[in-house]
Protein backbone atom coordinates (compact mmCIF):
# COMPACT_ATOMS: atom_id res chain seq x y z
CA UNK A 1 0.00 0.00 0.00
CA UNK A 2 1.16 3.46 -0.77
CA UNK A 3 1.18 6.02 1.95
CA UNK A 4 -1.92 8.21 1.52
CA UNK A 5 -1.13 11.60 0.05
CA UNK A 6 -1.90 14.74 2.01
CA UNK A 7 -4.67 17.03 0.73
CA UNK A 8 -1.97 19.56 -0.14
CA UNK A 9 -0.12 17.01 -2.27
CA UNK A 10 -3.32 15.94 -3.98
CA UNK A 11 -4.12 19.54 -4.72
CA UNK A 12 -0.71 20.01 -6.31
CA UNK A 13 -1.23 16.94 -8.47
CA UNK A 14 -4.68 18.12 -9.47
CA UNK A 15 -3.45 21.57 -10.42
CA UNK A 16 -0.49 20.19 -12.33
CA UNK A 17 -2.70 17.91 -14.39
CA UNK A 18 -5.16 20.74 -15.04
CA UNK A 19 -2.30 22.89 -16.28
CA UNK A 20 -1.32 20.16 -18.72
CA UNK A 21 -4.83 20.39 -20.14
CA UNK A 22 -5.14 24.17 -20.04
CA UNK A 23 -1.47 25.19 -20.29
CA UNK A 24 -2.12 28.90 -20.24
CA UNK A 25 -4.46 28.78 -17.23
CA UNK A 26 -3.77 30.41 -13.91
CA UNK A 27 -5.13 29.48 -10.49
CA UNK A 28 -4.40 32.87 -8.98
CA UNK A 29 -7.47 34.03 -7.12
CA UNK A 30 -9.61 31.04 -8.11
CA UNK A 31 -12.02 30.23 -5.26
CA UNK A 32 -12.01 26.74 -3.77
CA UNK A 33 -15.58 26.15 -4.79
CA UNK A 34 -15.55 27.94 -8.15
CA UNK A 35 -16.66 25.83 -11.09
CA UNK A 36 -13.43 25.36 -13.01
CA UNK A 37 -15.35 24.73 -16.21
CA UNK A 38 -16.47 28.34 -16.06
CA UNK A 39 -13.26 29.83 -14.69
CA UNK A 40 -10.88 28.00 -17.01
CA UNK A 41 -13.28 27.51 -19.91
CA UNK A 42 -13.13 23.71 -19.75
CA UNK A 43 -15.40 21.47 -21.79
CA UNK A 44 -16.40 17.83 -21.46
CA UNK A 45 -13.34 16.75 -23.43
CA UNK A 46 -11.09 18.59 -20.98
CA UNK A 47 -12.80 16.91 -18.02
CA UNK A 48 -12.38 13.55 -19.70
CA UNK A 49 -8.67 14.24 -20.22
CA UNK A 50 -8.39 15.29 -16.58
CA UNK A 51 -9.98 12.03 -15.40
CA UNK A 52 -7.61 10.06 -17.63
CA UNK A 53 -4.58 11.95 -16.29
CA UNK A 54 -5.58 11.54 -12.63
CA UNK A 55 -6.34 7.87 -13.18
CA UNK A 56 -2.95 7.29 -14.78
CA UNK A 57 -1.02 9.31 -12.23
CA UNK A 58 -2.71 8.23 -9.02
CA UNK A 59 -3.88 4.79 -10.06
CA UNK A 60 -7.39 5.55 -8.86
CA UNK A 61 -10.57 4.17 -10.31
CA UNK A 62 -12.67 7.21 -11.23
CA UNK A 63 -16.07 6.13 -12.59
CA UNK A 64 -17.62 8.28 -15.28
CA UNK A 65 -20.39 9.48 -12.96
CA UNK A 66 -17.85 10.83 -10.44
CA UNK A 67 -16.26 13.22 -12.92
CA UNK A 68 -18.73 15.90 -11.82
CA UNK A 69 -16.97 16.01 -8.45
CA UNK A 70 -13.72 17.13 -10.07
CA UNK A 71 -14.94 20.48 -11.32
CA UNK A 72 -14.00 22.50 -8.22
CA UNK A 73 -10.68 22.51 -6.40
CA UNK A 74 -12.35 21.63 -3.09
CA UNK A 75 -14.54 18.94 -4.64
CA UNK A 76 -11.56 17.38 -6.36
CA UNK A 77 -9.31 17.35 -3.29
CA UNK A 78 -12.11 15.89 -1.14
CA UNK A 79 -12.91 13.26 -3.73
CA UNK A 80 -9.31 12.27 -4.35
CA UNK A 81 -8.66 12.14 -0.58
CA UNK A 82 -11.61 9.82 -0.12
CA UNK A 83 -10.30 7.49 -2.80
CA UNK A 84 -6.62 7.58 -1.87
CA UNK B 1 6.90 17.27 -58.84
CA UNK B 2 6.70 21.00 -58.95
CA UNK B 3 5.98 23.90 -56.77
CA UNK B 4 4.94 23.83 -53.17
CA UNK B 5 2.53 26.73 -52.72
CA UNK B 6 0.93 28.69 -49.92
CA UNK B 7 -2.24 26.66 -49.41
CA UNK B 8 -5.71 28.00 -48.77
CA UNK B 9 -6.79 26.85 -45.33
CA UNK B 10 -10.38 27.90 -45.65
CA UNK B 11 -12.61 30.47 -47.26
CA UNK B 12 -11.45 33.12 -44.85
CA UNK B 13 -7.75 32.89 -45.66
CA UNK B 14 -6.18 35.30 -48.12
CA UNK B 15 -2.55 35.22 -47.10
CA UNK B 16 -0.26 33.47 -44.66
CA UNK B 17 3.03 34.24 -42.97
CA UNK B 18 5.80 31.68 -43.23
CA UNK B 19 7.18 31.30 -39.72
CA UNK B 20 9.27 28.16 -40.05
CA UNK B 21 10.84 25.92 -42.66
CA UNK B 22 11.12 22.29 -41.65
CA UNK B 23 13.03 21.41 -44.80
CA UNK B 24 16.22 22.57 -46.42
CA UNK B 25 17.46 22.32 -50.02
CA UNK B 26 18.57 18.78 -50.73
CA UNK B 27 16.18 17.10 -48.26
CA UNK B 28 14.04 14.23 -49.49
CA UNK B 29 10.34 14.58 -48.74
CA UNK B 30 7.33 12.42 -49.43
CA UNK B 31 3.70 13.31 -49.88
CA UNK B 32 2.11 14.24 -46.57
CA UNK B 33 5.34 15.28 -44.84
CA UNK B 34 5.10 18.45 -42.80
CA UNK B 35 7.43 20.93 -44.45
CA UNK B 36 6.57 24.36 -43.07
CA UNK B 37 4.67 26.22 -40.40
CA UNK B 38 2.43 29.05 -41.53
CA UNK B 39 0.91 31.62 -39.25
CA UNK B 40 -2.71 32.31 -40.09
CA UNK B 41 -5.55 33.96 -38.26
CA UNK B 42 -6.22 30.51 -36.84
CA UNK B 43 -2.78 30.25 -35.31
CA UNK B 44 0.31 28.40 -36.46
CA UNK B 45 -0.56 25.57 -38.83
CA UNK B 46 1.73 22.76 -39.95
CA UNK B 47 1.64 22.52 -43.72
CA UNK B 48 2.06 19.21 -45.54
CA UNK B 49 3.43 18.83 -49.04
CA UNK B 50 1.51 17.13 -51.81
CA UNK B 51 4.69 16.92 -53.81
CA UNK B 52 7.42 14.32 -53.31
CA UNK B 53 11.10 14.31 -54.14
CA UNK B 54 14.15 16.40 -53.47
CA UNK B 55 13.74 19.90 -52.13
CA UNK B 56 15.14 22.53 -54.48
CA UNK B 57 15.17 26.24 -53.80
CA UNK B 58 13.21 27.79 -50.95
CA UNK B 59 11.47 30.76 -52.56
CA UNK B 60 10.10 32.57 -49.53
CA UNK B 61 11.96 33.72 -46.47
CA UNK B 62 10.84 33.06 -42.93
CA UNK B 63 8.87 36.09 -41.77
CA UNK B 64 7.36 36.91 -45.18
CA UNK B 65 3.59 37.19 -45.62
CA UNK B 66 2.45 36.06 -49.05
CA UNK B 67 -0.94 35.52 -50.75
CA UNK B 68 -2.52 32.09 -51.04
CA UNK B 69 -1.10 30.29 -54.09
CA UNK B 70 2.35 31.86 -53.95
CA UNK B 71 5.10 29.30 -54.68
CA UNK B 72 7.03 28.66 -51.48
CA UNK B 73 9.54 26.04 -52.57
CA UNK B 74 10.61 23.78 -55.41
CA UNK B 75 10.07 20.13 -54.62
CA UNK B 76 10.81 17.19 -56.89
CA UNK B 77 11.35 17.22 -60.60
CA UNK B 78 11.26 20.81 -61.80
CA UNK B 79 12.01 19.98 -65.42
CA UNK B 80 8.37 20.36 -66.41
CA UNK B 81 7.97 23.62 -64.59
CA UNK B 82 9.30 26.80 -66.07
CA UNK B 83 12.09 28.34 -64.09
CA UNK B 84 10.47 29.90 -61.11
CA UNK B 85 10.61 33.64 -61.10
CA UNK B 86 10.68 35.62 -57.94
CA UNK B 87 7.36 35.20 -56.20
CA UNK B 88 6.13 38.71 -56.83
CA UNK B 89 5.64 37.76 -60.48
CA UNK B 90 3.22 34.98 -59.64
CA UNK B 91 -0.35 35.77 -60.58
CA UNK B 92 -2.72 35.91 -57.69
CA UNK B 93 -4.85 32.78 -57.83
CA UNK B 94 -7.85 33.93 -55.84
CA UNK B 95 -10.29 36.39 -57.27
CA UNK B 96 -11.25 39.33 -55.17
CA UNK B 97 -9.16 41.62 -53.10
CA UNK B 98 -6.04 40.24 -51.56
CA UNK B 99 -4.90 41.93 -48.44
CA UNK B 100 -1.55 43.54 -48.80
CA UNK B 101 1.12 41.72 -46.89
CA UNK B 102 0.70 42.50 -43.24
CA UNK B 103 3.42 44.75 -41.99
CA UNK B 104 5.88 42.64 -40.12
CA UNK B 105 6.74 44.58 -37.03
CA UNK B 106 10.13 43.09 -36.47
CA UNK B 107 11.21 40.76 -39.25
CA UNK B 108 13.66 39.04 -36.97
CA UNK B 109 11.82 35.80 -36.43
CA UNK B 110 14.02 33.19 -34.97
CA UNK B 111 13.98 29.87 -36.68
CA UNK B 112 12.23 27.64 -34.22
CA UNK B 113 13.41 24.23 -35.31
CA UNK B 114 11.03 21.28 -35.29
CA UNK B 115 9.27 22.29 -32.17
CA UNK B 116 5.70 22.05 -31.13
CA UNK B 117 4.49 25.16 -29.42
CA UNK B 118 1.15 26.50 -28.32
CA UNK B 119 -0.10 29.45 -30.33
CA UNK B 120 0.49 31.61 -27.27
CA UNK B 121 4.07 30.50 -26.97
CA UNK B 122 4.76 30.90 -30.65
CA UNK B 123 3.34 34.41 -30.63
CA UNK B 124 5.18 35.37 -27.48
CA UNK B 125 8.46 33.97 -28.72
CA UNK B 126 8.16 35.93 -31.95
CA UNK B 127 7.32 39.12 -30.10
CA UNK B 128 10.12 38.74 -27.61
CA UNK B 129 12.70 37.15 -29.86
CA UNK B 130 12.89 33.97 -27.80
CA UNK B 131 14.39 30.92 -29.51
CA UNK B 132 11.79 28.16 -29.08
CA UNK B 133 14.32 25.46 -29.86
CA UNK B 134 16.15 26.32 -26.67
CA UNK B 135 13.08 25.75 -24.52
CA UNK B 136 12.01 22.43 -23.06
CA UNK B 137 8.26 22.18 -23.52
CA UNK B 138 6.04 20.88 -20.75
CA UNK B 139 2.79 20.95 -22.70
CA UNK B 140 1.08 18.03 -24.45
CA UNK B 141 3.54 16.13 -26.64
CA UNK B 142 6.38 18.29 -25.35
CA UNK B 143 4.80 21.43 -26.76
CA UNK B 144 6.28 24.67 -25.53
CA UNK B 145 3.63 26.71 -23.74
CA UNK B 146 3.65 30.33 -22.74
CA UNK B 147 4.23 29.08 -19.19
CA UNK B 148 7.54 27.59 -20.30
CA UNK B 149 8.60 30.99 -21.53
CA UNK B 150 7.97 32.71 -18.25
CA UNK B 151 11.24 33.74 -16.71
CA UNK B 152 12.95 33.21 -20.04
CA UNK B 153 12.13 36.73 -20.95
CA UNK B 154 9.94 38.59 -18.62
CA UNK B 155 8.86 41.98 -19.69
CA UNK B 156 7.96 44.03 -16.66
CA UNK B 157 4.47 43.31 -15.46
CA UNK B 158 3.45 41.85 -18.77
CA UNK B 159 1.04 38.93 -18.95
CA UNK B 160 2.40 35.96 -20.86
CA UNK B 161 -0.07 36.22 -23.70
CA UNK B 162 -3.77 35.93 -24.31
CA UNK B 163 -5.11 32.79 -22.69
CA UNK B 164 -4.97 30.47 -25.69
CA UNK B 165 -2.46 32.49 -27.60
CA UNK B 166 -4.24 33.03 -30.87
CA UNK B 167 -4.49 36.62 -31.98
CA UNK B 168 -8.18 36.96 -31.17
CA UNK B 169 -8.59 40.18 -33.08
CA UNK B 170 -7.29 38.60 -36.27
CA UNK B 171 -9.24 35.40 -35.72
CA UNK B 172 -12.43 37.38 -35.15
CA UNK B 173 -11.84 39.29 -38.36
CA UNK B 174 -11.32 36.04 -40.26
CA UNK B 175 -14.47 34.48 -38.81
CA UNK B 176 -16.38 37.66 -39.59
CA UNK B 177 -15.24 37.65 -43.21
CA UNK B 178 -16.12 34.00 -43.76
CA UNK B 179 -19.50 34.27 -42.05
CA UNK B 180 -20.40 37.51 -43.86
CA UNK B 181 -19.57 35.83 -47.15
CA UNK B 182 -21.70 32.85 -46.13
CA UNK B 183 -24.71 34.96 -45.22
CA UNK B 184 -24.30 37.07 -48.36
CA UNK B 185 -23.93 34.19 -50.80
CA UNK B 186 -25.62 31.13 -49.30
CA UNK B 187 -29.41 30.99 -49.07
CA UNK B 188 -29.65 29.08 -45.80
CA UNK B 189 -32.66 27.09 -44.70
CA UNK B 190 -33.02 25.86 -41.11
CA UNK B 191 -34.58 22.83 -39.45
CA UNK B 192 -34.71 21.56 -35.88
CA UNK B 193 -35.56 18.15 -34.51
CA UNK B 194 -35.56 16.75 -30.97
CA UNK B 195 -33.89 13.36 -30.73
CA UNK B 196 -34.56 10.79 -28.01
CA UNK B 197 -31.22 9.70 -26.53
CA UNK B 198 -32.47 7.14 -24.01
CA UNK B 199 -30.99 4.22 -25.95
CA UNK B 200 -27.74 6.06 -26.65
CA UNK B 201 -27.35 7.17 -23.01
CA UNK B 202 -27.97 3.70 -21.59
CA UNK B 203 -25.59 2.14 -24.07
CA UNK B 204 -22.95 4.79 -23.31
CA UNK B 205 -23.26 4.25 -19.53
CA UNK B 206 -22.76 0.54 -19.95
CA UNK B 207 -19.90 0.97 -22.41
CA UNK B 208 -18.05 3.47 -20.21
CA UNK B 209 -18.80 1.60 -16.99
CA UNK B 210 -16.58 -1.29 -17.92
CA UNK B 211 -13.67 0.73 -19.26
CA UNK B 212 -10.73 2.67 -17.94
CA UNK B 213 -11.00 6.43 -18.52
CA UNK B 214 -8.84 6.43 -21.67
CA UNK B 215 -11.18 3.97 -23.37
CA UNK B 216 -14.39 5.83 -22.61
CA UNK B 217 -16.56 7.72 -25.06
CA UNK B 218 -18.37 11.03 -24.94
CA UNK B 219 -21.86 11.37 -26.39
CA UNK B 220 -20.30 13.79 -28.88
CA UNK B 221 -18.53 10.91 -30.61
CA UNK B 222 -21.84 9.09 -31.13
CA UNK B 223 -23.43 12.24 -32.55
CA UNK B 224 -20.55 12.83 -34.98
CA UNK B 225 -20.57 9.20 -36.10
CA UNK B 226 -24.32 9.26 -36.68
CA UNK B 227 -23.96 12.33 -38.89
CA UNK B 228 -21.09 10.77 -40.83
CA UNK B 229 -23.00 7.55 -41.49
CA UNK B 230 -26.14 9.47 -42.48
CA UNK B 231 -24.14 11.40 -45.06
CA UNK B 232 -23.63 8.21 -47.03
CA UNK B 233 -27.29 8.44 -47.95
CA UNK B 234 -27.31 12.21 -48.24
CA UNK B 235 -24.35 13.14 -50.46
CA UNK B 236 -26.16 16.40 -51.24
CA UNK B 237 -25.17 17.60 -47.74
CA UNK B 238 -21.52 16.61 -48.12
CA UNK B 239 -19.31 18.55 -50.50
CA UNK B 240 -18.54 21.95 -51.93
CA UNK B 241 -20.45 24.63 -53.81
CA UNK B 242 -18.02 26.45 -56.07
CA UNK B 243 -18.31 28.25 -59.41
CA UNK B 244 -22.10 28.00 -59.42
CA UNK B 245 -22.12 24.24 -59.06
CA UNK B 246 -22.25 21.69 -56.26
CA UNK B 247 -19.73 18.88 -56.24
CA UNK B 248 -20.43 16.11 -53.74
CA UNK B 249 -17.39 14.71 -51.99
CA UNK B 250 -16.62 11.00 -52.17
CA UNK B 251 -14.91 11.23 -48.80
CA UNK B 252 -16.70 12.17 -45.60
CA UNK B 253 -14.48 14.51 -43.57
CA UNK B 254 -16.55 15.95 -40.73
CA UNK B 255 -15.27 19.30 -39.52
CA UNK B 256 -15.73 19.40 -35.76
CA UNK B 257 -16.04 22.88 -34.30
CA UNK B 258 -13.61 23.27 -31.40
CA UNK B 259 -13.68 26.29 -29.12
CA UNK B 260 -10.38 28.05 -28.65
CA UNK B 261 -10.05 28.81 -24.97
CA UNK B 262 -10.77 32.46 -24.38
CA UNK B 263 -12.68 32.95 -27.62
CA UNK B 264 -12.64 31.88 -31.22
CA UNK B 265 -13.50 28.74 -33.07
CA UNK B 266 -11.72 26.32 -35.38
CA UNK B 267 -13.40 23.42 -37.17
CA UNK B 268 -10.71 20.99 -38.35
CA UNK B 269 -11.61 17.76 -40.13
CA UNK B 270 -11.70 14.26 -38.77
CA UNK B 271 -10.67 12.49 -41.95
CA UNK B 272 -12.89 9.64 -43.23
CA UNK B 273 -15.15 9.97 -40.22
CA UNK B 274 -17.64 7.37 -41.47
CA UNK B 275 -15.04 4.59 -41.44
CA UNK B 276 -13.75 5.13 -37.91
CA UNK B 277 -14.91 2.81 -35.12
CA UNK B 278 -16.22 4.85 -32.17
CA UNK B 279 -13.07 4.34 -30.10
CA UNK B 280 -10.87 5.58 -32.93
CA UNK B 281 -13.21 8.50 -33.60
CA UNK B 282 -13.08 9.51 -29.94
CA UNK B 283 -9.27 9.34 -30.02
CA UNK B 284 -9.20 11.42 -33.20
CA UNK B 285 -11.47 14.05 -31.65
CA UNK B 286 -9.36 14.21 -28.48
CA UNK B 287 -6.25 14.60 -30.59
CA UNK B 288 -7.79 17.40 -32.64
CA UNK B 289 -8.91 19.32 -29.57
CA UNK B 290 -5.45 18.98 -28.05
CA UNK B 291 -3.81 20.28 -31.20
CA UNK B 292 -6.24 23.17 -31.60
CA UNK B 293 -5.11 24.26 -28.14
CA UNK B 294 -1.43 23.30 -28.08
CA UNK B 295 -0.50 23.81 -31.72
CA UNK B 296 0.21 21.27 -34.42
CA UNK B 297 -2.89 21.45 -36.62
CA UNK B 298 -2.19 20.37 -40.16
CA UNK B 299 -3.13 22.33 -43.24
CA UNK B 300 -5.17 19.49 -44.72
CA UNK B 301 -7.30 19.32 -41.59
CA UNK B 302 -8.33 22.93 -42.08
CA UNK B 303 -8.81 22.88 -45.83
CA UNK B 304 -10.86 19.78 -46.45
CA UNK B 305 -13.85 19.40 -44.11
CA UNK B 306 -16.82 18.42 -46.26
CA UNK B 307 -19.44 19.41 -43.65
CA UNK B 308 -19.26 21.01 -40.20
CA UNK B 309 -20.72 19.77 -36.92
CA UNK B 310 -21.05 22.14 -34.02
CA UNK B 311 -21.90 20.77 -30.61
CA UNK B 312 -22.52 22.97 -27.59
CA UNK B 313 -21.38 20.40 -25.03
CA UNK B 314 -22.61 20.17 -21.47
CA UNK B 315 -22.69 23.85 -20.60
CA UNK B 316 -24.60 25.11 -23.59
CA UNK B 317 -28.24 25.80 -24.35
CA UNK B 318 -31.03 23.91 -26.07
CA UNK B 319 -30.19 24.53 -29.68
CA UNK B 320 -27.69 26.13 -32.01
CA UNK B 321 -28.27 27.40 -35.54
CA UNK B 322 -25.00 27.35 -37.42
CA UNK B 323 -23.76 29.46 -40.28
CA UNK B 324 -22.49 27.36 -43.17
CA UNK B 325 -18.75 27.56 -43.73
CA UNK B 326 -18.30 28.13 -47.45
CA UNK B 327 -17.73 26.34 -49.76
CA UNK B 328 -19.45 23.66 -47.65
CA UNK B 329 -23.22 23.34 -47.99
CA UNK B 330 -24.42 22.23 -44.56
CA UNK B 331 -23.77 22.53 -40.84
CA UNK B 332 -25.35 20.26 -38.23
CA UNK B 333 -25.79 21.65 -34.72
CA UNK B 334 -26.32 19.80 -31.47
CA UNK B 335 -27.48 21.59 -28.34
CA UNK B 336 -26.79 20.43 -24.83
CA UNK B 337 -27.90 16.90 -23.98
CA UNK B 338 -30.41 17.24 -21.15
CA UNK B 339 -33.48 15.64 -19.67
CA UNK B 340 -36.55 17.09 -21.36
CA UNK B 341 -40.22 16.17 -21.52
CA UNK B 342 -40.71 13.49 -24.13
CA UNK B 343 -43.97 11.99 -25.26
CA UNK B 344 -43.44 8.31 -25.93
CA UNK B 345 -45.84 5.39 -26.16
CA UNK B 346 -48.74 7.51 -25.00
CA UNK B 347 -47.08 8.85 -21.87
CA UNK B 348 -44.98 11.82 -20.96
CA UNK B 349 -41.54 10.99 -19.57
CA UNK B 350 -38.39 12.88 -18.66
CA UNK B 351 -35.72 11.62 -21.00
CA UNK B 352 -32.24 12.58 -22.16
CA UNK B 353 -32.64 14.30 -25.49
CA UNK B 354 -30.67 16.47 -27.84
CA UNK B 355 -32.02 19.05 -30.23
CA UNK B 356 -30.38 18.65 -33.60
CA UNK B 357 -30.48 21.49 -36.10
CA UNK B 358 -29.50 21.74 -39.70
CA UNK B 359 -28.58 24.78 -41.74
CA UNK B 360 -28.24 23.83 -45.37
CA UNK B 361 -27.78 25.49 -48.75
CA UNK B 362 -30.97 26.05 -50.77
CA UNK B 363 -28.95 26.14 -53.98
CA UNK B 364 -28.32 22.44 -53.48
CA UNK B 365 -31.61 21.17 -52.08
CA UNK B 366 -34.77 21.80 -50.13
CA UNK B 367 -35.99 21.40 -46.58
CA UNK B 368 -37.58 18.08 -47.37
CA UNK B 369 -34.15 16.54 -47.95
CA UNK B 370 -32.84 18.20 -44.85
CA UNK B 371 -35.69 16.77 -42.80
CA UNK B 372 -34.99 13.27 -44.05
CA UNK B 373 -31.33 13.77 -43.22
CA UNK B 374 -32.10 14.72 -39.60
CA UNK B 375 -34.53 11.78 -39.36
CA UNK B 376 -31.76 9.43 -40.52
CA UNK B 377 -29.41 10.78 -37.82
CA UNK B 378 -32.18 10.17 -35.29
CA UNK B 379 -32.71 6.63 -36.54
CA UNK B 380 -29.03 5.74 -36.28
CA UNK B 381 -28.84 7.08 -32.72
CA UNK B 382 -31.55 4.61 -31.67
CA UNK B 383 -29.10 1.77 -32.36
CA UNK B 384 -25.90 3.04 -30.80
CA UNK B 385 -24.31 -0.41 -30.81
CA UNK B 386 -24.29 -0.27 -34.62
CA UNK B 387 -22.51 3.08 -34.86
Amino acid sequence: MNIPMTPEALRRVFEEELLNIAPDASFDGVAEDADLRDVLDLDSMDIMNLVIALHDRLGLDIPDKDAAQLVTIKGAVDYLSSKD
Amino acid sequence: MGLFKMPSLGADMEAGKLVEWMIAPGDEVKKGDTVAVVETQKGAIEIETFEAGTVGKLLVEVGETVPVGTPLAEIGDMSVEAAVPAHEAVPEPEPGPIAPPAPVAAPTLIRAGRHRASPAARKLSAEKGIDLSAIKGTGPGGAVTSRDLEGTHKAAGQKAASASGVDFTEMRKAIGRAMARSKREIPHYYLRHQIDLRAASSWLDEYNGSREPSGRLLMGALLVKAVALSLKQFPDMNGFYENDAFTPSDAIHCGVAVAVRGGGLIAPAVHDTDGLPLGDLMAAMRDLVARVRAGGLKGSELSDPTITITSLGDRGVDEVYGVIHPPQVAIVGFGTVEERPLAADGTLVAAPTVIATLAADHRVGDGRRGALFLREIEKLLQKPEAL
